[in-house]
């Protein structure tokens, strides 16, 4: 199935070619060549995914999925790495106060491209294109996904071919994430076209390590090595991404060796025992930025107490949890920062699983057991519902879980779940709900800015804009949120989120239960598969994999 | 004749209307829209989820989206999916051949086999092979197919290694044996089913025919026993099968959804699931276009089917 001869005979003439004249050349000791020369690009990798790849514009509104195909064939101007510092991609070096690249005020900035940059047409790659993928997002026509940060962009100049300034309208330190999973899309293949319905949507033509090479709409996408890449060339000829959408299905075939590498959604946590003793593959847990949670709606009479919200954090028995439904597969955590962040505050008070404790908080704060052993404080009953996306078994089991363990408290918790559209619609981002199972990644890439989450301008229930469903309004975490959102240098922003965490910690918006593991699984014999939490998909690195 | 077909034509159309109506209401008033999904993606607010939503025009009011949708559609132009912005008629047909494929290997192992188990157990009726028949039948009916398709991958992909787990194709080779050796479990899997309501159907059908006055009097004339069964009960017992067979046309879109789940299959069944999950508006409305006409086509087809094999009716 994998490594077949078939790949390098499919397109042998260009690539032998090339490779033929690296080796001439290199032989004759002319070796200043672009990019580190390599051996030719051989063997095939196939990829299973359990979603379909379908969006390959990267600015218009995608899933998860897409992302891998972007890394594949685009470039961003900087990347993350896994320890979450940045590093230059398109650029020569990553824009700091110190070389210059931003003001330190963060209004100013200025980059220097790579030179010799193709786009996998030929087409000289300039910083025109980056201009225009920046000025793409603030058009008001396109659809473009996201535009935080790329709105506050002004007079974009290009000074020349791989020199371009800009200036913003107010500090935005995001803006640096952000630029790290802005891909750069070519100028010309949107020239006298509509940008929602380009050709280049279905046939994206980038600067990646991997060409656009087919699709098979409902089955796979084939994506090549590109020769001429400008930095690390890819060692593997070509990607075929299979879309295998059940995952024990996916699993079996990941078994039987139909398919190489396990990328998303990866192999259920009942499996991963089994699949670790697989003879002749590797899988690994690797952790993801997603945080999963039980969200409070503050706004909610009975759980707007602080107390009541720290009780029940009290009565979850963690521990168990983790072990008896997740195969003690997640990481407990007490903060919404993923652990391996800069920002991480590892000096949060730790959860215990005390109910006793938990009864006497609620019992001083004024809750009180009613006839039916439910407490009641000024004619309230400590009763909410529980919701999340009906049909996840694994969630429904924690709930029934939770429910007894709160119930022997005096609180009563109900089960009402619903489908993913309702559940995920008005209901969670009006703030309708009074606790949900939810699984949150608060990071947009590496950044730790938060401000969408918790600011008090950011609940839309109270005709805000953004994502605090939970309703937390707190004048001195808006402070710090801002704060954080302005200041540029990362030692600096460090204790202002450590701030931000322990206010979080304290005031329980949402009770952190564990960050997420995900199960990712790959032929022994493939070396390169490096995780990265910080993006979405573990195809950030993909020309670095190989055949051993 | 004439007349008929112009009388099935109006109410075909009158039909196909009705459904379009109804499925346009119901996916646009159940909970959740196109863009749903996105709510929990990192960075997206809700407001760049609105804005999104009336660059798509989602926000017009449903009648006006309807009639919109309705105009493009008498003039040929079924929209292009949400998810991929290809045109729904390729983005149909793109998946139907797949479909196609599979369904038409197992029809014929099913109507081959089912035909042939079903006239014998009728034949012999009450003889060893009818009871095992009969009995097959019922387990087949039973097993549920995702749990039959797994298992036969255990056997013959995991344990045995004789055939691929899946796919419709290698990647690199999709020679006519490398489809072939792809086909056989699915098709097998898919056939089971079908082979076990074919044979039940095909029996009781045979059995009603066998009583049926000519077959005494052709016995009587002296017939050979193989020119009874061929010309006079087969050939009669066929007739319901051939309305049973038109029924079944409109099933190509979700008969083989599990199948084509469990042995990654890239059909028409797993493109409606897919499109469901991910609210593809235009390529739900395309595919319950298809699927009424697919009934509508169906319909007819059978009964022009039953005129021509049983001279007694006459269409008009």
């Amino acid at each position: 199935m994998t490594k077949t001869a078939f790949s390098s005979l499919s397109h042998p003439s260009r690539r032998g070619f090339l490779g033929m004249t690296l080796m001439t050349t290199a032989g004759l000791g002319l070796s200043t060549l672009p990019g580190p020369a390599r051996a030719q690009a051989s063997g095939q990798v196939i990829v299973g995914v359990s979603q379909e790849p379908t969006i390959f514009n990267p600015h218009l509104l995608h899933i998860e999925v897409d992302d891998g195909i972007h890394w594949a064939v685009f470039d961003p101007l900087l990347v993350v790495e896994p320890d979450g510092t940045l590093a230059p991609r398109l650029v020569t070096e990553v824009p700091t106060v110190e070389n210059g690249g931003v003001s330190a005020d963060g209004t100013e900035w200025k980059i220097t491209l790579k030179e010799g940059v193709t786009w996998h047409d030929g087409t000289p790659f300039t910083a025109e294109d980056v201009k225009f993928t920046i000025e793409l997002q603030q058009n008001p026509d396109f659809r473009a996904a996201r535009r935080d940060g790329h709105e506050l962009v002004e007079e974009i100049t290009v000074i020349s071919d791989t020199e371009l300034s800009w200036k913003m309208t107010s500090a935005f330190a995001p803006y640096m994430a952000i630029l790290a999973s802005t891909f750069i899309v070519p100028k010309h293949a949107f020239d006298g076209v509509d940008p929602n319905e380009a050709p280049f949507n279905q046939a994206p033509i980038g600067t990646g390590p991997f060409v656009w090479d087919s699709r098979t709409p409902g089955d796979n996408i084939q994506l090549v090595a590109y020769p001429d890449y400008h930095g690390t060339r890819a060692s593997i000829a070509r990607v075929v991404i299979k879309y295998v959408p059940d995952l024990t299905v996916l699993y079996t075939q990941f078994k039987t060796g139909d398919i190489d590498v396990i990328a998303l959604q990866g192999i259920s946590a009942d499996h991963y025992a089994e699949a670790s003793a697989l003879p002749g593959k590797t899988v690994l847990a690797v952790p993801a930025g997603s945080v999963e949670t039980l969200a409070i709606n503050t706004g909610n009479p009975v759980l707007s107490d602080q107390a009541v919200r720290q009780a029940l954090y009290l009565g979850v028995d963690k521990d168990t949890i983790i072990e008896a439904l997740y195969y003690g597969l997640p990481t407990p955590t007490e903060s919404y920062m993923p652990q391996q962040s800069f920002y991480y505050n590892p000096d949060l008070p730790k959860h215990v699983y005390d109910p006793d404790a938990g009864k006497a908080l609620l019992d001083a704060a004024g809750w009180l057991p009613g006839d039916d052993g439910i407490r009641v404080k000024d004619g309230k009953r400590l009763s909410f519902t529980c919701s999340t996306t009906s049909g996840n078994h694994v969630r429904e089991q924690m709930q029934q879980f939770l429910q007894q363990g709160w119930k022997d408290m005096g609180i009563e918790m109900e089960i009402g779940n619903l489908p993913p559209a309702v559940m995920w619609g008005d209901h969670w981002m009006q703030s309708q709900y009074d606790m949900a199972v939810v699984g949150i990644i608060f990071l947009t890439g590496p950044d730790p800015d938060t401000l969408t989450f918790m600011h008090s301008q950011a609940i839309n229930a109270q005709g805000g804009e953004g994502q605090n469903t939970f309703q937390i309004a707190l004048p001195e975490l808006d402070a710090l949120l801002e704060k954080g959102a302005t200041t540029v240098s990362p030692d600096a922003r460090k204790p202002i989120y450590a701030q931000v965490q322990t206010i979080i910690r304290d005031q329980l918006p949402f009770l952190p239960l564990f960050q997420r593991n995900e199960v990712r699984g790959h032929q022994a014999n493939l070396e390169g598969f490096t995780p990265n939490v910080n993006v979405r998909m573990n195809f950030w690195n993909m020309q670095d994999w190989r055949w051993v | 004749m004439i007349r008929f077909l112009l009388h099935r034509t109006l109410q075909g159309i009158v039909l196909i209307l009705i459904v379009s109506m109804i499925g346009f209401a119901v996916i646009n008033l159940a909970p959740g829209g196109p863009l749903s999904q996105y709510a929990l993606t990192p960075g997206i607010s809700q407001a760049d989820l609105e804005r999104i939503a009336h660059q798509m025009g989602l926000d017009r009011p449903l009648p006006i989206q309807y009639l919109d949708w309705l105009s493009k559609l008498i003039v040929g132009d079924w929209g292009s999916s949400y998810r991929d912005q290809s045109p729904v008629l390729s983005v149909i047909w793109r998946h139907m051949w797949a479909t196609l494929l599979l369904m038409g290997c197992a029809t014929v192992i099913s109507v081959v086999l089912g035909t042939l188990i079903g006239v014998l157990g009728a034949l012999r009726r009450y003889s060893l092979f009818d009871y095992v028949a009969t009995v097959g039948a019922m387990i087949a009916l039973s097993i549920p197919t995702f749990w039959f398709g797994l298992i036969a991958i255990f056997f013959f992909s995991l344990e045995l290694g004789w055939l691929p787990a899946g796919n419709m194709y290698t990647v690199g080779d999709q020679s006519l044996g490398d489809y072939a050796i792809h086909l056989i479990m699915p098709s097998a899997v898919l056939a089971l089913v079908n082979v076990a309501i074919w044979s039940r159907y095909m029996r009781a059908s045979t059995l009603d025919v066998m009583d049926q006055d000519y077959v005494r009097t052709a016995r009587a004339k002296g017939l050979p026993r193989w020119r009874i069964i061929s010309a006079h009960i087969v050939r009669n017992a066929l007739i319901p099968m051939i309305t049973l067979a038109g029924l079944q046309l409109p099933t190509i879109i979700g008969g083989a959804l599990v199948t084509e789940t469990v042995f990654t299959w890239p059909g028409l069944g797993r493109l409606f699931i897919d499109s469901l999950g991910y609210n593809d508006y235009p390529v739900i409305m395309g595919l319950l276009m298809f699927s009424a006409i697919l009934t509508v086509v169906g319909n007819f087809l059978a009964d022009v089917g039953v005129a021509l094999a049983d001279p007694r009716i006459r269409l008009g």
